[in-house]
């Protein structure tokens, strides 16, 4: 009970953090400390209360008696404290980061509405997780989705943060008309509207794959997974870095916590829902990285990992829920570890990799990967703090993303172990994870490389400075976390443990623990072993102090090699891009080059956006001209839209008239 | 027991440690002698690590901490999967269940900082080397990991000492097909992975046909040293694993086991010989489809398996 009081406090104080700098002037530098150490405080609490409830599984509730909301529970158990978690922490590092990447003296026109909106997102998130009844949940949900909505198109002069924002805002409300429609059916299916499981087995296999796939379609938009991705390279790009921080490495999670929360409410499902999160995921997987290699803006780059690394998610969950159908606790063990993980590690290491980014834009301005160069030595704190991202999103030993990948392998491996045809096809699932690992490393190679290594390729990035400690503490905690993980992977296994009980359905995995079946402190004294290695043998080799010379680059002999000669990063990926050609579509100019001294010539290359160019946009404006005729309804008449309100208040009074009374009152008459 | 776990481990170190540059030296003096030539001595590669240790270096300007950091992890983390792999019928010294991925993610670490190092310096052609390096990865990599699969699901083992040690059968017996075509196709992984003829010319003087020889170009003395090493273990320790497939054969007599542990290495490295003094290097833009051309044949190793 302590711990969800100290989460609705946490909860209030975050949601009310903006407030005070709405009434301080644009000048006054105190609106954004007074926000950020408000945000700080409550997210410190929230880690705490999220915590307490981590260490002692519990299941507290509180009733809020307000009938308009249904009396709307707020409950706290190990699913929603472990999504908390990131939230908060999130929360807290982003606003501090905020200080540094968005004072109030370079933007006083938008810092104020920054705060408020941050406030409001953390705390729709917070609020999401702890309800436990439908109609707290979708306030939580739209709180969520407006804020990031304004946080997303924040500069709203430019046209393209406008358009980003705008689409976000269409994905998002199809996504949210769906989830009002998953809740009106869990309410005729169940016959409440609280989140608990219905009793007995009320729900027949159809109504059960009802409300699946519309979870799966409502949650899904929030997700990010392909298909359902479109909004999210644009909206990531365009918002401020610490806001596309939080969205990919939170406001996605959202959605995953919603399919796992109906899923833990639902009895055993049948074996195609895994295989279908399943083969959802390894599509995400491979697609999400091949997409990213192709781009040329560093936040759409990591944008598209997200999509990725949302896939990898789906994999372990996937895998869990066809081992809740077949009955198979190994399966929902090391599958859902798997899941739980990757969605911490990924919070914590796709935060680090954009507020990594939102430092290479602060300090030169621009994020196209190609026009920087060099910046590990003008900016040495951040150039080792991306790096630690990087290597730990392509899951890579010693951090945290290969223990939870490891935990998805392990997962599909023993799948594959048994007898039957769904785990042989689970087990394909590995070599393709494999393969989203070695296309990972490409893209984070050619990433840091182009971007930190080499030399600088424009006067941007030779001026570069190294950013303020506001925005480098943040980095440092997100990274501490990363190899923390990587170093001692068993401190989360009672976590997971907790959270894996809540979600196992009829399986029973009280027995099995995560330890053994996984040996978690093999996986850390063989990171430490690597560590170790790597430590002596630099010493070892650096400890004489040798002779050393310092040249420029050899270059095959040629005397004066420039910054231009570079490999760029669109070279970089240019064989893997021409491989998967087929679903990328590259689109580019070539040069013609003609006689013996051809004039200048450029070179372009693009990687558009598949989905929302070929299929969305078409068939909005397929609907734009079904509709057409609609528009005499929207003629931007006040007192035409007053009328439209008067009708629909009319109507709805309409509907408390004792209709049948009356005709009963006629008839007899 | 403990005794006997003792010296098998302290066998394998050694042989992990000092066994590796003698097998480029047995390629080389088998190209050496197919073309008619007397060759280097077997001894070689020592003679030039410990040359290129005595030696200072010279680094690039442009570089920075990353460029001396890629050898140096890239050696760490193969010496690490070599303590992961058995030899010939003896147990790795460090086996858990899912010691295979980290086996594969090894690999995969040393690769992220050994072409990291190359972009370090800007040059272009160690750009070209790297990102050639990476894209060959996203299908050998898969491939390795269809062959572990096969020999997993095989033996029902997620451990590497199991998995490797499980499939003693007599060889062509039809149920070993899978076992043949993943051989083939493990064998082209090594030799992608290890930068040999035909993906990769080890000799070739040309940088802008490199991929692995390019990525070191700036690399000197002591770095140069620990790259060519670690390249060496990587031979020796994917050699060790073919072997597994393509010679279980064991005497029982432990010392004797060891003996024809390292025969077998020598043989596999004279194939590699005649390999290359047999064929030329693949055109660059046809590599993927040899290396898709193994990744379809573990691939179609575990269909056989799972049908």
């Amino acid at each position: 009970m302590m711990s969800l009081d100290l989460l609705i406090f946490a909860l209030t104080l975050t949601a009310v953090s903006g407030l005070p700098g709405l009434v301080m002037s644009r000048t006054s530098l105190w609106s954004q400390r007074i926000a950020a150490s408000l945000m700080s405080i409550g997210a410190l609490a929230g880690l705490i209360g999220a915590f307490g409830a981590l260490r002692v599984p519990v299941y507290a509730t509180a009733n809020f008696p307000w009938p308009a909301m249904g009396n709307s529970l707020l409950g706290i158990d190990a699913l929603s404290a472990f999504f908390l978690v990131p939230i908060f922490l999130m929360g807290g590092l982003g606003s501090i980061y905020s200080l540094g990447y968005w004072p109030q003296r370079r933007h006083p026109r938008d810092s104020k509405r920054l705060h408020l909106f941050w406030g409001g997102l953390v705390a729709g998130m917070a609020l999401l997780v702890l309800s436990k009844h439908a109609m707290a949940f979708l306030l939580g949900w739209e709180v969520m989705a407006l804020s990031a909505f304004f946080l997303i198109s924040l500069e709203d002069q430019r046209r393209e943060c406008r358009r980003a924002g705008l689409t976000y805002l269409v994905a998002a409300h199809i996504g949210t008309l769906t989830l009002f429609g998953f809740f009106v059916f869990w309410r005729w299916a169940t016959g409440s509207y609280t989140l608990q499981p219905p009793a007995g087995d009320a729900l027949s296999l159809g109504v059960m794959n009802g409300l699946f796939f519309i979870a799966l379609l409502g949650f899904g938009l929030k997700a990010g997974f392909m298909p359902l991705h479109f909004w999210l390279p644009g909206a990531h790009t365009q918002a401020p870095s610490h806001v596309s921080a939080m969205l990919s490495g939170v406001v996605l999670k959202m959605g995953i916590y919603g399919i796992l929360r109906i899923l833990s409410l639902l009895p055993d499902p049948p074996v195609f829902w895994g295989g279908a999160l399943l083969v959802l995921g390894v599509a995400s997987g491979l697609l999400g990285v091949v997409f990213a290699l192709g781009q040329h803006d560093l936040k759409r780059l990591l944008a598209y990992h997200s999509v990725e690394n949302i896939g990898i998610i789906l994999m372990g969950m996937g895998l869990a829920m066809m081992g809740r159908s077949l009955g198979r606790p190994e399966w929902v063990v090391l599958g859902m570890a798997g899941c739980l993980l990757h969605v911490w590690n990924h919070s914590f290491f796709k935060s680090l990799l954009f507020l990594g980014a939102g430092a290479v834009v602060h300090a030169t301005g621009t994020r196209e990967i190609d026009r920087l160069g060099g910046l590990a030595k003008s900016m040495p704190w951040t150039a080792p703090l991306f790096l630690v991202g990087a290597v730990a999103i392509c899951g890579l030993p010693p951090l945290n993303g290969f223990v939870s990948e490891w935990l998805v392998f392990l997962g599909l491996l023993q799948a594959g172990m048994t007898r039957g045809t769904s785990g042989a096809l689970a087990m394909v699932g590995a070599p393709l994870l494999a393969m989203v690992g070695a296309l990972a490393v490409a893209c984070f190679v050619k990433v840091y490389g182009t971007i930190f290594l080499g030399t600088a390729r424009t006067k941007a990035a030779v001026q570069a400075q190294e950013v303020p400690f506001s925005m480098r503490g943040p980095m440092i905690v997100l990274a501490a976390v990363c190899v923390l993980i990587g170093l001692v992977p068993m401190l989360v296994a009672p976590i997971l443990d907790a959270v894996i009980a809540n979600i196992a359905g009829e399986v029973d995995v009280r027995q099995l623990s995560l330890t053994s079946l996984a040996p978690l402190e093999i996986i850390g004294a063989m990171s430490a072993l690597l560590l170790l290695c790597i430590l002596s043998l630099w010493l070892a080799l650096f400890m004489k102090d040798r002779v050393r010379r310092s040249v420029i680059t050899w270059d095959c002999g040629y005397a004066c090699p420039t910054s231009r000669m570079q490999y760029t990063a669109s070279s970089f990926a240019r064989t893997i891009v021409a491989m998967f050609g087929w679903i990328l579509r590259p689109r580019g100019q070539q040069p013609q080059l003609q006689g013996s001294f051809p004039d200048p010539a450029t070179l372009q290359s693009h990687v558009d956006e598949v989905v929302l160019d070929r299929f969305i946009i078409p068939g909005f404006h397929v609907l734009e001209q079904c509709f057409g005729w609609f528009r005499r309804f929207q003629q931007g008449l006040t007192q035409h839209y007053i009328l439209y309100i008067l009708i629909t208040v009319i109507l709805m009074l309409g509907t408390l008239l004792p209709f049948r009374e009356i005709f009963t009152f006629l008839i007899t008459r | 027991m403990l005794g006997m776990g003792l010296i098998e481990t302290l066998i394998h170190l050694m042989l992990l440690l000092l066994l590796p540059p003698l097998l480029l030296g047995v390629i080389n003096k088998t190209k050496a002698l197919a073309a008619g030539r007397v060759g280097a001595p077997y001894l070689q590669l020592y003679y030039d690590l410990f040359k290129l240790m005595r030696k200072g270096m010279v680094l690039s300007r442009t570089t920075t901490w990353i460029f001396p950091a890629g050898p140096v992890i890239t050696l760490a983390a193969v010496m690490l999967a070599g303590l992961l792999i058995p030899f010939g019928p003896f147990n790795a010294p460090i086996a858990f269940a899912g010691d295979l991925i980290l086996f594969a993610y090894l690999f995969g670490l040393a690769r992220f900082f050994t072409t990291a190092a190359a972009l370090d310096t800007g040059s272009a052609f160690e750009g070209m080397g790297a990102a050639r390096e990476v894209t060959f990865a996203c299908l050998s990599e898969p491939a390795l990991f269809f062959a572990l699969l096969v020999l997993a699901k095989k033996t029902g083992s997620l451990t590497l000492n199991h998995m490797l040690h499980g499939p003693i059968t007599v060889f062509p017996a039809p149920a070993e097909a899978p076992l043949v075509l993943v051989a083939l196709g493990l064998f082209v992984v090594l030799l992608a992975e290890t930068c040999r003829i035909p993906i990769d010319d080890p000799n070739t003087h040309l940088e802008l046909t490199m991929i692995h020889e390019a990525m070191s170009l700036d690399h000197s003395g002591p770095l140069l040293g620990v790259i060519l090493y670690a390249s060496a273990l990587k031979l020796f320790i994917l050699s060790a694993l073919l072997l597994h497939l393509v010679a279980p054969f064991q005497s029982g007599y432990m010392y004797l086991d060891w003996l024809l542990f390292v025969v077998e290495t020598f043989g596999v490295a004279v194939l590699i010989g005649i390999l290359e003094s047999l064929m030329a290097r693949l055109q660059m833009k046809r590599v993927p489809y040899l290396l898709t051309g193994a990744l379809l044949l573990c691939g179609a190793g575990f269909i056989l398996l799972v049908r």
